[in-house]
């Protein structure tokens, strides 16, 4: 019997061995302990596809495709992105459009959104403040300028917009992170932190000129 | 008569049961241990493509989950960058590097980088990114701290106990949504403090997270 509990033992070692412990580093794909129907015939997003030749199952865009459900009967100032005003930063004479596109509200929400997409897409370069001193800077991006002279705080709200969809120089679009809305959005809080760089004492409100040591 | 068995065979009944319940208790332990999630799939670190480190990234420059996981926010799948979005950056940042050249093929082709996909459900599970990222499930749950991991491995287990966990009781693990690509936040008031303002948020924001079966198999 002794030897029973011996050849056991020595069982669980060289499993133990072989098998090693949970949650160690290994460059092998996964076991399937039970794989029934883990990987079904059928294709999710960024998957890869045998069938067509590019070997993606993502298909782009058919040129001259036209969005489809929308309703011809109503109203719609998004449909076919008809209004230049919003998805181009242009009116219909193609001039920049200064201020903001009539379907667009600003307001502290809109503001909000903005400062959040700022943050997340523009901060690492431009900088938190917009002065251009963003983290990539130490890491060998080359120039990138201020939002606080007078070129950048003349442009138009339209050729800001159009910047950013299309990029400029050494920045490539950015439409593909921010759509259309997301980009006004954008556009306000640099308006606001353009004015904020060219305070001055008659910008505080007066119940917090106290706080900041100004009468 | 003469005896058919020796004195010792009177032990055997109670011997093999004894050794039939130590192997039944080892194959029990062995195969929670070694047939689940946390031994097969925790530490998948498979070789990429392009040696990206994202304690580099996301950690030392700190820039945002969203920056390159565009879709994450508002889309079911957490979306793998287009090189392009490396481009971004890097058509300056160490521009003739040669480990970037698979990165640089692939802008100018459009034929994507092929990176290899560590954190993978099973084609039954229907899992939705925008809607945990909107109800404050932050990265870190399921991902670890990414922002430390130079090869990214898989930290969690991701079997269906492991979601349960966070449906059943999601007041422990809910969190302000503006905090949720912030991996290293622990709330300042500790087990208890998110306790309570988890159980704020699962009452305020109405979350309800679906534990039968066609939550997620559909």
């Amino acid at each position: 019997m002794r030897y029973v509990y011996l050849t056991l033992f020595f069982v669980v070692v060289l499993a133990l061995s072989i098998l090693g412990f949970r949650g160690s580093l290994s460059t092998r794909s996964p076991l399937e302990v039970f794989d029934d129907m883990d990987h079904q015939d059928k294709y999710k997003a960024q998957a890869s596809s045998k069938f067509f030749a590019d070997g993606r199952a993502d298909r782009t865009r058919i040129p001259g495709t036209v969005a489809f459900g929308r309703r011809s009967d109503a109203a719609d100032a998004t449909f076919l992105k008809a209004d230049s005003a919003r998805f181009e930063g242009k009116d219909a004479k193609g001039a920049w459009v200064v201020g903001f596109p009539s379907a667009i509200t600003v307001d502290a929400k809109f503001m909000e959104r903005g400062q959040d997409r700022f943050t997340i897409y523009c901060a690492p370069c431009h900088g938190a403040i917009g002065d251009g001193n963003g983290i990539t800077k130490q890491y060998g991006m080359g120039a990138t300028p201020t939002f606080h002279d007078v070129r950048l705080r003349t442009m138009t709200e339209g050729e800001i917009f159009n910047t950013i969809t299309h990029g400029k120089g050494n920045m490539l679009s950015y439409a593909d992170k921010l759509p259309a809305d997301d980009r006004w959005a954008v556009i306000a809080y640099v308006r606001a932190l353009q004015r904020a760089a060219h305070s001055t004492a008659a910008d505080v409100p007066p119940g917090h000129k106290s706080e900041l040591g100004i009468k | 008569m003469s005896k058919l068995f020796p004195k010792s065979a009177n032990k055997l009944p109670l011997q093999i049961i004894i050794l039939v319940f130590i192997v039944g208790s080892l194959v029990a332990a062995g195969t929670t241990y070694y047939a689940t999630n946390s031994y097969t799939n925790v530490g998948y670190a498979p070789v990429q493509p392009v040696p990206f480190s994202h304690a580099l990234h996301a950690g030392q420059l700190g820039i945002d989950c969203r920056y390159c996981h565009v879709g994450v926010d508002k889309s079911a799948v957490s979306s793998v960058p287009a090189a392009q979005t490396c481009m971004n950056c890097h058509n300056q940042v160490k521009p003739d590097s040669p480990l970037l050249q698979v990165v640089r093929d692939s802008y100018a082709s459009g034929d994507p980088v092929p990176w290899v996909k560590i954190h993978q459900a099973p084609d039954y599970v229907y899992f939705n990114h925008s809607v945990h990222i909107a109800r404050g499930v932050s990265c870190v749950e399921c991902h670890g701290k990414v922002n430390e991991m130079d090869v990214v491995s898989q930290d969690k287990p991701l079997s269906m106990g492991f979601c349960l966990d966070c449906h059943r009781e999601p007041e422990k693990f809910v969190r302000d949504p503006k905090l949720v690509t912030n991996l290293d936040w622990k709330h300042p008031g500790g087990a208890a403090g998110q306790l309570e303002d988890g159980k704020k948020f699962v009452h305020d924001w109405n979350i309800n997270p679906p534990k039968s079966c066609s939550g997620c198999h559909r």
